[in-house]
């Protein structure tokens, strides 16, 4: 409250009055002074006396607090923030080639761009037709110079038309924030690249709100629900009547071109989720962690598969191997038996050589040159024996006749042999006289 | 203040707030636009809509249509529920209730029959109170959202003054069912004083203000002490008898009457249900025609027995009728002031609310009873004054504007006792000062039945200069009563009116006794020096200089002095503890 002013004087101060400091506390408010009683909670004064008392603040903190809030706000309205320099080449602009034109550049709020509040825009404008209304360059001795003017209302009219506008934040490619090329991924920094990326894509967002966890981001991307709309790139459907037929050809060429565009981002829009996807570690770490889950049961059927066919070649392979073995053993046995028996029997023929040759070294038993017949009847006699005794004896005998050229120390061993044949009863009496007598 | 059960409200940028008095014959929504509260039109095009809801063949009806239907579908209408809310069957009034859906006791509430359904044979359905509260509220909110074009989210609303904790939380509890927020429920009386004091032009003061609520079913009556623009109730009357309907029976009686006078033979039409229905309604338009010119037009067809019916009256005559009524809302008033221990001479302003406050005779009464400089708030006296109809609503949504922006939990905690409850100083706090007859005069600085902790300022002027002293002291006010010089009188009837003088209660000089030319006893309110609080020396002031003194209140009631010359430096600073 202000101060009331009391017209009545104070009095004098009387004489003699003396105090320290110039104060004198002489009473005091007691508790009867005063009345418990309910404020009514209702009143910007109320909502003052309720934050003192929350806050405990007495009157003059309350008071500078409040001021300096104050003075914030003063602040803010402040639109310094609006002070961008003005191109040269966009001042010379024509206002007929409005759809071109970036009209947050020309109302000095490219730093802003879609996240220019109306309140900005409109002071944004202000400023600006303060400074170049036409009226302004008149005075300066420039006549006839509204171009830019005619800019600055076409930009405020679309940027403060709330469908207009959404048309040119559709295709304001100043806004777009280009995907981070492989190179400056490799310095690392892929979630504040690509952050910035999809910050300037949700501008197009019908959904507000914040997604948290990376599956449900890529969820929301790749189910994105875009307000994004090309009609801004549409070519002008000439607007007379003379030719609707022309005026239809134009209308459906338009709406074919915004169907397309609008295919087009999507498509765009995929192939930057794609691209983020693939470089995005955590992705591959779910890819990962997933297959694994899934494979493991395989890996290890595989693996189980794998040992049981292995065991069995191996047991195959054993069994194979010890056919072999015997197989060759019994062969080797074979040949050997083969040998042995050819071997034997060559000792049997030389054995049966040397009988023979005993006998001839002998002279057949003869003194002088024997007969034909002598000769014959001891080599039959010979063979008899021969045929009657095993090859072990015949190599006894051999040993026994081999060496010794006496005729008659040769028919002795014969005489013997005859006679051991005899007794042994493979002989008759009788037989192989001839070696006996 | 309660808070809004379990279901949490929408966040504080969400919220579309708007200001609602539920009142008990007709209700109005407000909204603030470029800080300026504004009642909203239904689609009926109706300001103050009636609180009434009606069902016809399963479809609903509610305000100006519901209340025609008054007369052919009474059974299906229901009327002046808003005061059932959260109360027991026994603790009812359904005096109103009589040409409308009877209340019923179903459990712990008020209950209605209704057949609100489509088809002949559909079963009539028994709705709580609650359940039509939040009906009508959700037909309320749903022309606001209409007219503003978005969905109206929260609330405030208004009350009584004597509306319980209980009443409270049925109210909010029906509010949540039609899927509304309300943000804060506040009082009838400091809604209007918020208005008011809410308009760009009205200044900051420390005033008392008497609030006469007079509406449909009641009339209530606060006095208000109002304090660097905080609100303390310092006492409230409610009276059932003296309000609009009162009005409107003055009216249907005489007019009955003239009916059975003009055609004699037939029935008296306050016997037949559809022809009081009838003679209700004109009854009341022909009350509001009254409040705006001298003469009204009273017109029903088939009134009774198939008889049209129609007359006129002027305003003298409605005003000799009702005068017990009028009468009634005086007495009001003084009883209020009586329950706050203050005198008409207290009081800055006399705030006019509700619709029966349109009538212009209310108000000049107000004008006799009240001292010349008090302020009557009311159409007819005062043309700047606003619509008392739309005051509740407008300090609503003035109100809703003002909290909007917090979160529930933050408003729970700021309306909360702890904050609300302060000592209030019960004598004034001033300064001594000298009037042209060299006496000590007591200049109040801070005046009684303020909330502490506060802060107040005064420049005292020093015309002489040189060294002052600020004396700091307790005051308080009597009533000084200074009889008059007796007269001699020429007029015969002086002793008669002496009388009726006599008989009368002092100040309150009979409203309807046109001899106003006897001499008055003179009542003054005199500042009384109480007790000495502080002395404090100011050194040296310029001539012509000016003093000022601060004096803060701590809410421990120790004081802060602090005295300077206007524009010195420096200056006297003392503390008194607190007792």
């Amino acid at each position: 409250m202000e101060a009331t002013v009391v017209p009545l004087p104070l009095p004098a101060l009387p004489e003699g009055w003396e105090a320290e400091n110039n104060f004198k506390a002489v009473g005091k408010i007691t508790k009867e002074g005063a009345t418990q009683r309910t404020i009514e909670p209702v009143g910007p004064y109320f909502l003052a006396h309720a934050r003192r008392a929350r806050h405990k603040r007495t009157f003059s903190e309350d008071d500078r607090i409040q001021a300096q809030e104050r003075a914030k706000k003063v602040e803010d309205n402040d639109d310094s923030e609006i002070s961008e320099p003005e191109d040269p080449m966009m001042l010379q602009r024509d206002a007929k080639d409005w759809k071109s034109q970036d009209h947050y550049k020309v109302l000095g709020l490219s730093k802003y761009r879609y996240k220019a509040t109306e309140e900005q825009i409109k002071r944004a404008h202000r400023k600006k037709v303060l400074k170049h209304h036409p009226d302004k360059k008149a005075a300066a001795g420039r006549a006839d110079d509204d171009n830019f003017f005619k800019c600055i209302q076409k930009a405020t009219e679309v940027l403060l038309d709330p469908t207009k506008r959404r048309q040119f934040d559709s295709v304001d490619e100043e806004a777009d924030v280009e995907p981070p090329t492989k190179k400056q991924l490799a310095n690392g920094k892929f979630y504040k690249l690509w952050g910035a990326v999809f910050k300037s894509e949700a501008r197009f967002s019908k959904k507000r709100g914040v997604v948290e966890d990376v599956e449900n981001f890529y969820n929301f991307w790749y189910n994105f629900d875009s307000w994004r709309t090309f009609e801004y790139l549409d070519e002008d459907v000439p607007d007379d009547n003379e030719n609707r037929d022309q005026k239809r050809h134009m209308e459906r060429k338009n709406a074919n071109a915004r169907k397309k565009k609008k295919a087009e981002d999507n498509a765009r829009l995929r192939k930057l989720l794609d691209d983020c996807s693939a470089g995005d570690e955590r992705i591959k770490r779910f890819r990962q962690e997933a297959s694994a889950a899934k494979n493991k049961k395989r890996l290890e059927r595989e693996a189980a598969e794998k040992q049981a066919a292995e065991d069995a070649r191996l047991k195959k392979e054993a069994e194979a191997k010890a056919a072999k073995e015997a197989e060759e053993k019994a062969k080797s046995d074979r040949d050997a038996a083969k040998k042995a028996k050819e071997a034997a029997k060559n000792a049997v023929k030389k054995n049966k050589r040397v009988l023979r040759g005993s006998v001839k070294d002998a002279n057949y038993f003869a003194s002088g040159d024997a007969s034909a017949a002598t000769i014959d009847a001891v080599l039959g006699d010979v063979e008899l024996v021969q045929a009657k005794i095993d090859p072990d004896e015949i190599a006894a005998l051999a040993a026994k006749l081999n060496g010794l050229t006496v005729a008659d120390e040769i028919k002795s061993v014969w005489k013997g042999e005859v006679e051991r044949l005899v007794a042994a009863g493979k002989l008759k009496e009788g037989e192989a006289k001839s070696l006996a007598a | 203040m309660s808070d809004n059960g379990s279901k949490a409200g929408p966040e504080p940028s969400e919220r579309t707030a708007i200001g609602i008095t539920f009142g008990n014959s007709n209700s109005s929504i407000a909204y603030l636009v470029d800080d300026k509260a504004e009642v909203i039109a239904n689609e009926d095009g109706d300001r103050q809509i009636p609180t009434i809801l009606s069902y016809v063949d399963g479809d609903e009806y509610y305000g100006q249509q519901a209340k025609n239907f008054l007369v052919r579908n009474p059974k299906n209408t229901v009327a002046y529920f808003r005061d059932f809310l959260g109360k027991e069957f026994k603790s009812i009034d359904p005096t109103h209730n009589h040409a409308s859906a009877h209340p019923q006791e179903s459990g712990e509430t008020v209950s209605f029959t209704l057949k609100d359904k489509e088809g002949e044979e559909a079963e009539p359905s028994t709705l709580p109170v609650s359940e039509i509260a939040t009906r009508y509220l959700r037909r309320l909110v749903g022309s606001a959202s209409e007219y503003l074009g978005k969905k109206v989210t929260s609330a405030v609303i208004t009350v009584p003054t004597n509306f319980n904790e209980k009443q409270k939380a049925a109210l909010v509890a029906a509010a949540a069912a039609a899927d509304l927020e309300v943000l804060q429920v506040i009082s009838d009386p400091v809604a209007a004083v918020l208005a008011y004091d809410a308009r760009p032009e009205a200044k900051i003061e420390d005033k008392i203000v008497v609030v006469a609520d007079l509406g449909g079913t009641r009339s209530d009556v606060a006095v208000v002490a109002s304090r660097g623009g905080m609100y303390t109730i310092l006492a409230t009357v409610h009276d059932y008898e003296f309000a609009g309907v009162a009005l409107d029976k003055v009216l249907m009686d005489h007019f009955a009457k003239e009916f059975m006078k003009k055609n004699s033979g037939a029935s008296d039409p306050r016997e037949n249900a559809k022809s009081l229905a009838k003679l209700r309604l004109e009854a009341e338009a022909t009350k509001r025609a009254l409040s705006l010119g001298t003469n009204a037009s009273f017109s029903v067809e088939s009134l009774a027995d198939g008889i049209d019916f129609a007359s006129t009256i002027n305003r003298l005559r409605y005003e000799t009728i009702a005068r017990t009524v009028f009468e009634g809302i005086n007495r009001l008033v003084d009883s209020a002031l009586k329950k706050a221990g203050l005198d008409v001479l207290d009081v800055d302003e006399v705030v006019l609310s509700g619709g029966t406050s349109h009538t212009p005779r209310i108000a000049a009464n107000f004008g006799y009873i009240f001292p010349q400089n008090t302020r009557i708030l009311a159409p007819s006296t005062e043309v700047t004054a606003i619509n008392p109809s739309e005051l509740g609503a407008r300090g609503a949504a003035l109100q809703a504007s003002l909290i909007q922006d917090y979160e529930a939990e933050d408003i729970n905690q700021s309306t909360h006792a702890a904050v609300t409850t302060v000592p209030h100083v019960t004598n004034a706090i001033g300064v001594i000062s000298v009037n042209e007859a060299g006496e000590e005069v007591f200049v109040p600085v801070v005046p009684p039945e303020t909330a502490v902790p506060a802060r107040r300022t005064v420049h005292v002027s020093a015309p002489n200069g040189g060294d002052v002293l600020v004396k700091v002291v307790e005051g308080n006010t009597h009533i000084k009563v200074t009889k008059p010089e007796p007269k001699v009188k020429e007029n015969g009837d002086s002793k008669a009116a002496k009388v009726e003088d006599a008989d009368d209660s002092d100040e309150d000089d009979s409203d309807f006794s046109d001899d106003d030319e006897e001499e008055e006893e003179k009542r003054e309110k005199v500042w009384k020096i109480g007790s000495t609080l502080a002395e404090a020396a100011v050194k040296g002031v310029k001539k012509n200089g000016k003093v000022e003194v601060s004096i803060t209140v701590n809410s421990d009631l120790s004081v802060l002095v602090t005295a300077r010359e206007v524009g010195g430096k420096g200056g006297v600073r003392g503390t008194l503890s607190s007792a």
